[in-house]
């Protein structure tokens, strides 16, 4: 099976993030890790090639900085990896990102792609949906089985509220991957080693860019969430936190 | 004609969600900001018991789009479906419940038709004649007002919990109900899905727990499960966890709070090292007290929190633990 992985660089989980000049995007000088639902779908794909052979393609669309998910991915056994590499795609939407995904692996032929099914930094949950929509692929969202079949693959999609369901959809197609699908693996020192080997295709903003078109969603501004509720902060030292929060319990919420 | 907001409510087995109801809610509520009609569409295999229950509430029409190719659900046939009927039913805004349904094809509808939409929306704004409407982001850390920079019909989600599907409005007297049947041809859908089902029986009913401490990622290491679990012992509590530590496998699944895990009412729910995302919090945020203790000034879990320490948990939970145990000898 040749499985392509989208694969986002997005901001680490406890990254303080502040606002830009223009307040219409957060200043980029923070640490980045690989979007987690992306990495679960990286380990899904790399443990089908295990199963059944095939290839495993990584592709990311971001600023330099990104490559980096690109490395770790090709590290950690992806065989070969593609950048679109532009500070530009940062501010797409996700019909536009879709595009340009599609229009980079035109040439290819796989029998699955995977994305997260969802980003920490946009959150749309749309863009894997989008491109099955442009490759005029059937898809299957929030995924957390996958298993070949005689005519394609079966999926466990999770539903609301613990139910699930098995859906069987023909190849090719595109999954979005669900944290938990799995159990990562870590990079060996060998596959670190062996990365640096592995071929990286650069595809500019300019090779994507008549595929594009303008953003059908703006966002106006950006800012810090305004409080609803009136929440008692407690200071102090630990011992006098714990105090605090212990009379709370005592009087305030009545359990102890 | 005045313009349409359309919303498109959910329905499963013969019962529509609650978050249709607070779908319907914003719906109502935008119509009364912007003058333009409401109304409402249900989709499914045969859905006019469902229309009517809808037809009670305050909009202008109620549609009910059928097939028999729309049971059981399929992104494919949902599609089709909402793609025909949208281009007779000239609409502005169409606004949908952002289920795990909705976001499933969704997208794909607004691609199909070369349109977008702005997902998992909290709120709108009217400014001027502009609607823009606010989404998190960054994990709820940030908000964002989108705008549409393109052509109507605009399709819009909420999301669980933004708005009082209580608050939805009663009709004065009861909304027409028009059937509006689709054609789908059989080659259209190509996923054959299965029954729902729910995995083996809950070992711990959490619904039934006065008293709950949750765990998240701050706990850093498996073996550090053991400190919340002293803390919810000596407090008589259960211990819960959010879903990375279930997907980590450090908790049993079962303990999991949260929209894919269960949704929890205690009189106290006490979250350590938790972020607060929304996924998190649509499953304890019905708890009468909440306590969060976090690292992070800004997470967004002090949001909603009713008392809030930022610390290090591990500095905090063992005096805590030993506060408490004082507390329940001298009580
Ligand atoms: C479709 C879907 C369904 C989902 N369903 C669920 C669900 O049911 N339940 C659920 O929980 N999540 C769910 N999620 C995941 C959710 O989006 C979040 O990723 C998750 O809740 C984050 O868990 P967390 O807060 O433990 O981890 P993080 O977001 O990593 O937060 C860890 C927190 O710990 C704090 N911290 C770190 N160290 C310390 C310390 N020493 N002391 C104090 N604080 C510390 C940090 O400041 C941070 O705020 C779902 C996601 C999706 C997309
Ligand atoms: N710029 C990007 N580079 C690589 N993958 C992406 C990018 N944007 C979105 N994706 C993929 O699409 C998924 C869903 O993202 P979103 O639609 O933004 O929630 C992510 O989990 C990634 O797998």
């Amino acid at each position: 099976m040749k499985i392509l992985v989208c694969m986002k660089q997005v901001p680490q989980k406890d990254a303080p993030l502040k606002l830009n000049e223009s307040s219409a995007w957060i200043r980029e000088d923070v640490s980045y890790e690989v979007n987690e639902p992306d990495a679960y779908a990286l380990e899904e794909a790399l443990r089908q090639k295990e199963k059944h052979s095939g290839e495993v393609v990584v592709i990311t669309a971001g600023p330099a900085r990104s490559r980096q998910v690109l490395r770790e991915a090709l590290a950690k056994g992806a065989d070969r990896a593609i950048h679109l590499e532009d500070p530009g795609f940062v501010g797409l939407d996700a019909v536009n990102t879709a595009r340009a995904f599609a229009a980079a692996i035109k040439d290819e032929k796989f029998d699955l792609i995977f994305t997260g099914l969802q980003s920490d930094d946009y959150g749309y949950a749309q863009t894997g949906v989008i491109l099955a929509e442009l490759l005029g692929w059937p898809h299957a969202t929030i995924i957390m089985q996958i298993e070949k079949s005689d005519s394609g693959i079966r999926v466990k999609r999770e539903l609301e509220a613990g139910y699930f369901q098995f859906v069987d959809m023909p190849l090719p197609a595109v999954l979005t991957i669900q944290s938990g699908i799995n159990k990562l693996r870590y990079a060996t020192l060998i596959g670190i080693k062996q990365a640096k080997n592995k071929p990286q295709r650069k595809v500019p903003l300019a090779e994507v860019q008549p595929a594009l078109g303008s953003n059908m969603q703006k966002i106006e501004r950006l800012y810090i969430p305004q409080k609803t509720k009136n929440t008692e902060f407690l200071e102090g030292s630990p011992g006098e936190v714990a105090k605090k929060l212990a009379e709370k319990l005592r009087n305030e919420v009545r359990v102890l | 004609m005045p313009d349409t907001i359309l919303v498109v409510v959910e329905q499963r087995e013969g019962k529509l969600n609650r978050v249709s109801w607070e779908t319907l809610t914003a719906g109502q509520a935008i119509a009364a900001e912007t003058g333009w009609t409401l109304e409402a569409a249900v989709v499914g295999g045969s859905v006019a018991t469902l229309a009517s229950e809808v037809a009670t509430k305050k909009v202008a029409k109620v549609h009910a789009v059928e097939s028999p190719r729309l049971e059981p659900y399929t992104p494919d046939a949902f599609v089709a479906a909402l793609k025909q009927f949208l281009s007779s039913k000239k609409a502005k805004l169409v606004l949908m419940p952002h289920t795990y349904q909705v976001r499933d094809f969704v997208p794909k509808l607004a691609t199909a038709m070369d349109r977008t939409v702005i997902s998992d929306c909290i709120g709108y704004k009217k400014e001027g004649d502009k609607l823009v409407f606010t989404r998190q982001m960054f994990q709820g850390k940030l908000a964002a007002d989108v705008s549409f920079a393109c052509d109507v019909p605009w399709f819009v989600t909420f999301q669980s919990g933004a708005f009082r599907g209580d608050k939805v409005e009663a009709a004065a007297a009861v909304a027409p109900v028009e059937t509006v049947k689709v054609e789908i041809a059989e080659n259209v859908v190509r996923n054959k899905p299965h029954e729902v089902f729910k995995e083996a029986k809950q070992a711990v009913d959490l619904t039934q727990a006065e008293i709950i401490v949750s765990v998240g990622r701050g706990i850093k290491e498996q073996k550090n499960i053991e400190l919340a679990k002293q803390l919810a012992e000596a407090l008589g509590g259960e211990l819960a966890a959010s879903r990375p530590i279930c997907d980590s496998g450090w908790l049993p699944m079962d303990r999991q709070i949260g929209s894919s895990g269960q949704t929890v009412a205690p009189k106290l729910y006490l979250a350590l090292g938790i972020s607060g995302a929304i996924q998190h919090i649509v499953g304890m945020k019905g708890a009468r007290t909440i306590i969060a203790i976090n690292k992070d000034a800004e997470a967004p879990i002090f949001e909603i929190a009713d008392y809030a320490v930022v610390g290090n948990l591990f500095d905090i939970v063992p005096p805590l633990i030993e506060e408490v145990k004082k507390a329940k000898v001298g009580s």
